[in-house]
């Protein structure tokens, strides 16, 4: 590993300033569960590594009418601890409590998940669906940008020279509305996805018409994939198995899976379809619990 | 203002209840400083990238990686390790139940079993054996299969065995 100096930065100025000052020879640290094992394991080479745990604007997670607002290195444990959260945002919960063991979730954050843009992530694809929107700092303040456009090629994120991930910020969603996370992998904890899928929706009051519905995929292509005509086929409709199903197909064109070592691109469409339709019927179901 | 990263960086922390002070490289791990500058060896290496657990430690009142950790993060904060487990009077009494189900054989993941079996049940004095295998998927064993494992921090935590008769 090359050695590098560690800074705990105390304020954005001061991450900004160090990530203008050394580029790629630097980079942020929220837990480090990925950032540190890239290190160490020669991905690139470090001057300097940035925690940025110290500084309050990274470490927030509110939650009120307007929805949430979850700090970049906030860890997954604050995520998945807060009932009132578990409630509004079942999808994110879900990703939150399945990212790693209890050791990783203590450290690790749904922001250093969404920075290090894995095609297989299990923590953007609820993000997407949630319609939430990456708020970064950088050398000219603040900018705005949807998660859905944040990742853009595997492992490579929107941001350019100096920027770092604030928070996301999760509009609250209608009434009648739900959302569920799920991956396949081989075995029960603790793996990579062979293909994950978020889904959230909005019913209408008496829980039988979808009003609108958001689907994400994850490890089917070289980002997280929202597969927005999917969602889009399932408003005004009613649910329905034929409906559930029709969304399933589209969710599966909307893919692009290659075969690697998790599994094959045949595998993971089947995947795709099994797990739109459960988790349509799990997001449905906690939208029928729901106020 | 940053500095030569080979130049030490001063660690002030609390250790197993004790003020320990250190000099180690900024780029080194907590499992580095832990066992290489302190000479604390109960915590083990396994995997070094975060998948085994065999180096989990408590970190302010959560167990973590130490691997994945760097040793310069730990400055002003709380750590507990397998070598605070025991106490003069004798074991912590999830060191005796490994020891009375056999719940170790070459013992490298040991260490990490204990220090995350010790947290959960800190947290849940009596946990279902669908909690304990939960918790404790962050930590991994070649030897043992896991049940003897699970059956110990069963017996510790007096929740009946699934498979008791």
């Amino acid at each position: 590993m090359h050695p590098f100096q560690y800074v705990a930065a105390k304020d954005v100025q001061e991450v900004v300033s160090l990530l203008e000052q050394y580029g790629d020879r630097a980079r942020c640290m929220a837990g480090g569960t990925d950032v540190i094992v890239q290190a160490r394991g020669g991905r690139f080479d470090l001057d300097a590594m940035v925690d940025i745990k110290a500084v309050p604007e990274v470490m927030e997670l509110t939650l009120n009418g307007a929805g949430l607002r979850l700090g970049a290195a906030t860890p997954c444990y604050r995520v998945y601890q807060d009932d009132k959260l578990r409630a509004t945002y079942g999808g994110i919960v879900d990703a939150a409590s399945i990212i790693g063991g209890i050791q990783i979730q203590s450290r690790a954050s749904l922001g250093g998940n969404l920075c290090n843009a894995s095609p297989s992530a299990d923590g953007i694809g609820p993000l997407m669906v949630h319609n939430a929107v990456a708020v970064v700092a950088g050398p000219k303040g603040t900018r705005e940008m949807p998660v859905d456009a944040f990742c853009v090629a595997p492992g490579k994120n929107a941001m350019t020279k100096g920027e770092l991930l604030l928070r996301m910020e999760v509009p609250a969603p209608a009434a009648h509305s739900g959302s569920a996370y799920q991956r396949f992998i081989p075995r029960n904890e603790m793996d990579i996805a062979v293909v994950g899928v978020a889904v959230a929706v909005t019913l209408d009051a008496k829980g039988e018409t979808i009003q609108s519905a958001r689907i994400a995929l994850a490890a089917v292509g070289p980002t997280p994939i929202l597969a927005k005509a999917a969602g889009d086929s399932l408003a005004g409709k009613p649910v329905t198995p034929e409906n559930i199903q029709a969304a399933a197909d589209l969710a599966i064109a909307a893919a692009s899976p290659i075969d690697d070592m998790r599994g094959t691109a045949d595998q993971r469409r089947h995947l795709v379809g099994v797990l739109t339709k459960r988790m349509l019927t799990k997001a449905i179901e906690r939208a029928r619990g729901a106020a | 203002m940053v500095q030569d990263a080979t130049v030490k960086t001063h660690v002030k922390t609390t250790i197993n209840g004790e003020l320990v002070e250190f000099l180690v490289e900024p780029y080194r791990s907590l499992l580095e400083a832990l066992r290489d500058v302190l000479g604390m060896t109960g915590t083990k290496e396994g995997c070094n990238d975060g998948n085994c657990g065999a180096c989990t430690v408590n970190l302010d009142g959560r167990i973590v990686d130490s691997c994945l950790v760097l040793a310069a993060e730990v400055n002003g904060k709380q750590l507990n390790t397998i070598e605070g487990m025991a106490t003069p009077e004798g074991l912590h009494p999830l060191q005796q139940t490994f020891l009375e189900e056999a719940a170790l054989q070459c013992g490298i993941c040991t260490p990490g079993f204990l220090v995350a079996a010790k947290a959960l049940l800190e947290k849940e004095p009596h946990p279902s054996e669908d909690s304990i295998r939960f918790w404790l998927a962050g930590n991994l064993c070649r030897c043992t299969g896991y049940d003897k494992i699970v059956r110990a921090v069963q017996k510790a935590a007096e929740t009946p065995s699934k498979g008791s008769k």
